[in-house]
């Protein structure tokens, strides 16, 4: 049993990962991976709705027919995601003056949809949260990545803004790279974030195949 | 993923039972929140207002002693008045700066009774993050920038920003956002105009 939630981590962190193998997700990857910063927190509020949404699929999963479980699937998304928009309104009202802007954009992704469809909708409670959860930190990571990638050369900057997000205490991890006058504009365009998308995904093909590893295609639909 | 093949009504007793359940929680969900949500506007609400009106120059609550205007369109303008020993020392309303890159932004402005912008600062926008927003005054201070200036400071004609023949500079990579804010401030000052007997008298 073990050495299946150590492959659901794996695939969702590396080996089968949202937007640099299945290409999902796109959507919000193009939007919000301006800045690093951005990218983070519109991952890190999806991977909490997805594992939500994964919980929920894997326990309902006996009661919904086939013929109606899309309409099902996406219910329970967007419950999800109006329920995390109202309460962090309410009660986390820092968080969401700068998370807020993300939110409503996670209904927009494929990504959550596939995983309800390809994982929760067949198999037990426990995998499919930690499914839908490391599917999230893997979309995080490379949301963080690729936004990182064009906030440096775009502005020159990387996590501008972090404090706002995460806390004053994070004042550290804004820098500066680049000299002031530094830009390429394209890549904070939203050109810029097919382009680094792309390389992204050749880069994660070239190191797995220096690693000697398969090449994964379409993994939408392998558990 | 059953063989037999179910009756439509199984089908739309489930789905209907979901949207039923899902429909509950999030009725709650908005009945608890509902409260705290419009204490939190009512805050920033405060917040902003503090932004634009220095808190020496008044000794009410501005937000009490506010008067409803109706602009050219029709809609009603609240304004906040700030008073020292009853008169009149400041003047906050909000005004919606129209052709944002993401819609309306929205704007408060702060004038002194002879039409001098004491500060702007903006409430709402939908901005592209890591271009328009920078006339967020917590990413840059490009907004106080107006502070100051009024309808003759500088001269109409150059409330516009440099690319459109004015004298306001636009940031790299975005000249619709800057554009709208200044078109905004500019009809903000011009309702201060053709309104500021209207809100210097009222009580």
């Amino acid at each position: 049993m073990s050495a299946k939630y150590g492959q659901i981590i794996k695939d969702g962190l590396w080996e089968n990962n949202g937007v640099l193998c299945m290409l999902l997700g796109m959507c919000p990857t193009m939007a919000m991976t301006g800045t690093a910063t951005n990218g983070f927190g519109m991952g890190l509020a999806t991977a909490v709705v997805m594992a939500a949404s994964n919980l929920m699929v894997a326990m309902f999963r006996n009661w919904v027919t086939h013929e109606v479980r899309i309409p099902v699937y996406i219910l329970i998304v967007a419950a999800n995601v109006t329920f995390v928009d109202l309460v962090m309104n309410a009660w986390m009202h820092e968080l969401y003056k700068v998370l807020g802007l993300f939110i409503p954009l996670i209904v927009s992704n494929c990504l959550p949809l596939a995983r309800l469809e390809a994982f929760a909708a067949k198999e037990p409670v426990l995998p499919s949260f930690l499914d839908g959860l490391f599917m999230g930190i893997g979309f995080t990571l490379a949301l963080t990545a690729i936004g990182a990638v064009r906030e440096i050369i775009g502005q020159g900057t990387l996590f501008a803004d972090a404090a706002l997000l995460l806390g004053p205490s994070f004042h550290f991890l804004e820098s500066r790279v680049m000299p002031a006058d530094w830009g390429i504009l394209v890549l904070i365009l939203p050109p810029g974030g097919f382009l680094i998308a792309g390389l992204m995904v050749v880069a994660k093909r070239l190191i797995d195949l220096a690693s000697g590893k398969e090449i994964k295609m379409a993994g939408a639909h392998s558990v | 993923m059953s063989a037999t093949i179910r009756p439509t009504w199984v089908h739309a007793t489930i789905l209907g039972t979901f949207c039923a359940g899902f429909g509950v929680m999030l009725a709650a969900t908005d009945i608890a929140t509902k409260e705290p949500i419009k204490d939190r506007a009512l805050e920033d609400k405060m917040n902003s207002l503090a932004q634009v009106i220095p808190k020496t120059i008044h000794d009410n609550n501005p937000v009490i002693d506010a008067v409803t205007l109706k602009n050219e369109e029709g809609k009603d303008v609240v304004v906040y008045r700030a008073m020292k020993a009853g008169s009149v020392t400041g003047l906050a309303y909000e005004m919606d700066a129209s052709g944002g890159y993401g819609g309306p932004i929205k704007l408060m402005l702060g004038i002194t009774p002879d039409g001098k912008l004491l500060g702007v600062s903006v409430i709402a926008h939908k901005e592209t993050p890591g271009l328009g927003d920078k006339i967020d005054p917590a990413k840059t201070d490009w907004i106080s920038r107006f502070t100051g200036l009024s309808l003759g400071n500088p001269p109409v004609d150059k409330w516009k920003v440099k690319k459109d023949g004015g004298q306001f500079d636009q940031f790299s990579g975005a000249t619709i956002t800057p554009r709208a804010v200044v078109g905004g401030i500019r009809h903000g000052l011009e309702f201060f105009a053709a309104n500021s007997s209207a809100m210097m008298e009222k009580k």
